[in-house]
């Protein structure tokens, strides 16, 4: 146990965090808790202040306001040190595309001083699968094999903390799991991972989420205490007969009193609303339709991200 | 806490480190290797305005273009004519009586020179009475007719010298009360590539040079490999080392061409110590790289970063005595001048191929581009962010 001190301390622990560019609040009195090995999501819609707050916790960006800590560093002071213990894999693939394979991965290890550098380039390069292809350059790559190479390259030092900017986006559903597979490995051994996406079941493969809107954290928590504590409720509507009555369903429903959201699934619809009664009150018309089955059902982790920035949008824009 | 308490030493910022630095480093060469046209450009910019300037670019012309009118058939006329074009400086396209046509000819651009000759010449000169020759100049370009006009000015105290014999004897120029020897020194021909060729030397360097690394960060940007740069652990200074270095060495390989081609091409003389001119060299190639890093660090994009090479280079040529006479310019262009390493550099390569100057006497040029280094590579410290801010 190299980091024995940092038991029961939290691996991140930041309050207040604030940013603006251009006179504009990116990030608004952020704070957040990771403990070590958890799998942290970071969810939120575009431009929500995801990327802006983990380069504030890698120290990228100097925070407007705001302190805290990230692996027993301070975050505006000891920056570089903190740097020295990150894996930070960017959204953009951000590695030298005229630097071949190996080329790449052998400055990263000269960067962090990784000892016995040739194997341990060697020993990634054979746990991608690309040892034949390590004089390729890296920017004729395809779009799923540059981001297992980013995420090779931000583990080569054996960091004790990853930050990852949606490491997932435009990769397959293979590519994906198995990314999520080594990503649960690493943290049974102990490391933290703190993650963007927008994918909804990669939310629910997080041990802990924190969905943000217009750079203010709206809720955070496990996805089964975010879904109980929604508030939302919902009801799921199934008819026998083609998605055209369905359709008509969702229409007339939209828009009624105490209705916020009407989601298709399928042959199915999510009717959700904040207000229990109101939503019964608003669904009774409808209650008594031949061919229609209404059960009352959880809302999913969607409904919920939904419903929050609905909130959010009424509150902030 | 006690964390970071129990690792405080090994997490101590560090300045510099030589890892990283090599990182840099051997990143930098391999990209320079995969960019073939900038590496054409190290190459071929040094030969091509070396071969184009050196033998084209020529501050005393000869045989310009000239007419003459002689409305006077006499002997000391075509002597006269025959004077003028012996001084190499005249090449006379067109005789002819009409005043009026050798006019035009001026007017239009074909010749530069109109030399009349009066219809009265021989008579007032037999006369004793000194006839007047009119020669009408385009000094519209003041630097190709200046030499010329020197010339003529010599010219006609010795030209009919042959013809006044005899009993015109008397009419012969007294000799002047005083003789003027003038020496050429350093470059008796007074051939202009040997002005040149070294002159070249700093101002390739110059653009090249600031133009490779002002590219430096703004590539980085804007390939977006600037955030994982940032990510990573290195310092400011390793990344300035490390990407000004390669171009040292490039530096040096383009020097090492150019003295090659004036020894061998423009055979100009090399009287002092390349050694030396070596050692200044280092100084002058890291005052340039550390401008171009240094607008690397301020401007947003590469072609931001072109344009400030640019805003810098005109005025280094212009006002360096590279291409006009520094002591022709005012006092306040001078002071601009003294500004740009080139101004310094010039005066120092100069002076040791042509004139063997010693360390001694360059050191008063030394060290102004010593201080501009410092400047310079001080801005770009305080100006490279380590953050995305």
């Amino acid at each position: 146990m190299n980091h024995a001190g940092e038991d029961g301390a939290a691996v991140i622990d930041v309050r207040g965090l604030t940013k603006s560019f251009a006179g504009r609040k990116v990030v608004d009195d952020f704070a957040i808790r990771v403990e070590r090995g958890q799998i942290y999501g970071f969810l939120g819609p575009n431009g929500s202040g995801k990327t802006t707050t983990i380069r504030m916790l890698c120290g990228l960006l100097t925070p407007d306001a705001g302190a805290g800590h990230c692996l027993g560093f301070d975050i505006i002071r000891e920056a570089p040190a903190i740097k020295r213990e990150v894996g930070y894999m960017t959204q953009r693939f951000s590695l030298y595309e005229d630097l071949s394979i190996a080329e790449n991965l052998e400055f990263i290890a000269r960067m962090y001083g990784v000892p016995q550098r040739r194997s341990a380039v060697d020993g990634t390069l054979e746990r991608l699968g690309l040892t034949a292809r390590r004089e390729q350059l890296a920017g004729t790559l395809s779009g799923g094999w540059k981001q297992r190479l980013a995420l090779a390259a931000c583990m080569l030092h054996t960091p004790r903390l990853l930050l990852l900017d949606e490491p997932t986006a435009g990769v397959d559903p293979k590519a994906r799991r198995e990314f999520w597979d080594q990503i649960h490995q690493l943290a049974a051994d102990g490391l933290t991972v703190l993650v963007s996406t927008h994918y909804m079941d990669e939310a629910e493969r997080c041990h802990a989420l924190a969905y943000l809107a217009y750079g203010r954290l709206m809720v955070n928590g496990s996805a089964a205490d975010v879904v109980a504590h929604s508030g939302l409720s919902t009801w799921a509507v199934s008819g026998p007969d083609g998605a055209l009555a369905m359709h008509q369903l969702a229409q007339a429903l939209r828009g009624a009193p105490g209705v916020q959201m009407v989601v298709p699934f399928g042959t199915t619809l999510h009717v959700s609303g904040d207000d229990a009664e109101a939503l019964e009150a608003a669904l009774a018309p409808y209650r008594a339709r031949d061919g229609l089955t209404w059960t009352r059902t959880e809302p999913s982790l969607e409904d919920v991200f939904i419903g929050l920035m609905n909130r959010a949008q009424d509150n902030y824009s | 806490m006690s964390t970071r308490d129990t690792q405080a030493l090994p997490h101590r910022a560090q300045w510099f480190s030589w890892p990283r630095f090599m990182a840099v480093l051997i990143k930098e060469f391999i990209q320079m290797r995969r960019d073939r046209l900038t590496f054409a450009m190290i190459v071929g910019v040094p030969i091509l305005q070396l071969i184009l300037f050196g033998f084209a670019i020529n501050t005393d012309p000869k045989s310009l273009p000239t007419a003459v009118v002689v409305s006077d058939p006499s002997m000391f006329a075509r002597s006269l004519v025959r004077g003028i074009e012996n001084t190499a400086y005249f090449r006379v396209m067109r005789e002819t009586t009409d005043e009026a046509e050798a006019d035009l000819l001026l007017k239009h651009g074909e010749v530069q020179f109109v030399v009349v000759v009066p219809v009265d010449f021989s008579r007032k000169l037999l006369r004793g009475d000194q006839p007047v020759v009119m020669v009408a100049a385009d000094a519209s370009d003041p630097s190709a007719t200046g030499n010329a006009i020197a010339a003529l000015n010599q010219l006609a105290g010795q030209v009919l010298a042959r013809d006044l014999q005899g009993s015109s004897a008397v009419l012969q120029p007294r000799a002047a009360p005083f003789e003027l020897r003038i020496q050429r020194r350093y470059n008796p021909e007074g051939v202009t590539s040997y002005n040149i060729v070294p002159g070249l030397l700093g101002t390739i360097l110059t653009m090249t040079m600031i133009m490779m690394t002002a590219f430096a960060m703004t590539r980085e940007r804007e390939r977006g490999t600037m955030e994982n740069l940032l990510a990573t652990p290195v310092r400011p200074l390793e990344v300035m080392a490390g990407k000004i270095v390669p171009y040292v060495i490039v530096g040096y390989l383009q020097v090492a061409l150019i003295l090659l081609a004036a020894r061998f091409l423009f055979k100009v003389p090399m009287v002092g110590s390349v050694v030396l001119l070596s050692l200044a060299l280092v100084v002058y190639i890291a005052a340039n790289l550390a401008v171009g890093f240094t607008f690397s660090t301020l401007a947003r994009n590469q072609l931001q970063a072109m344009q400030m090479t640019f805003f810098f280079f005109l005025p280094s040529i212009l006002l360096s005595g590279f291409m006009f006479p520094f002591a022709g310019m005012p006092q306040w262009a001078q002071y601009v001048g003294s500004v740009f390493p080139l101004t310094h550099f010039l005066r120092i390569v100069r002076g040791i191929l042509l004139k063997g100057n010693g360390a001694l006497e360059i050191l008063p040029h030394l060290w102004p581009i010593g201080v501009f280094l410092l400047v310079a590579a001080a801005i770009a410290l305080v100006r490279y962010r380590e953050t995305l801010d």
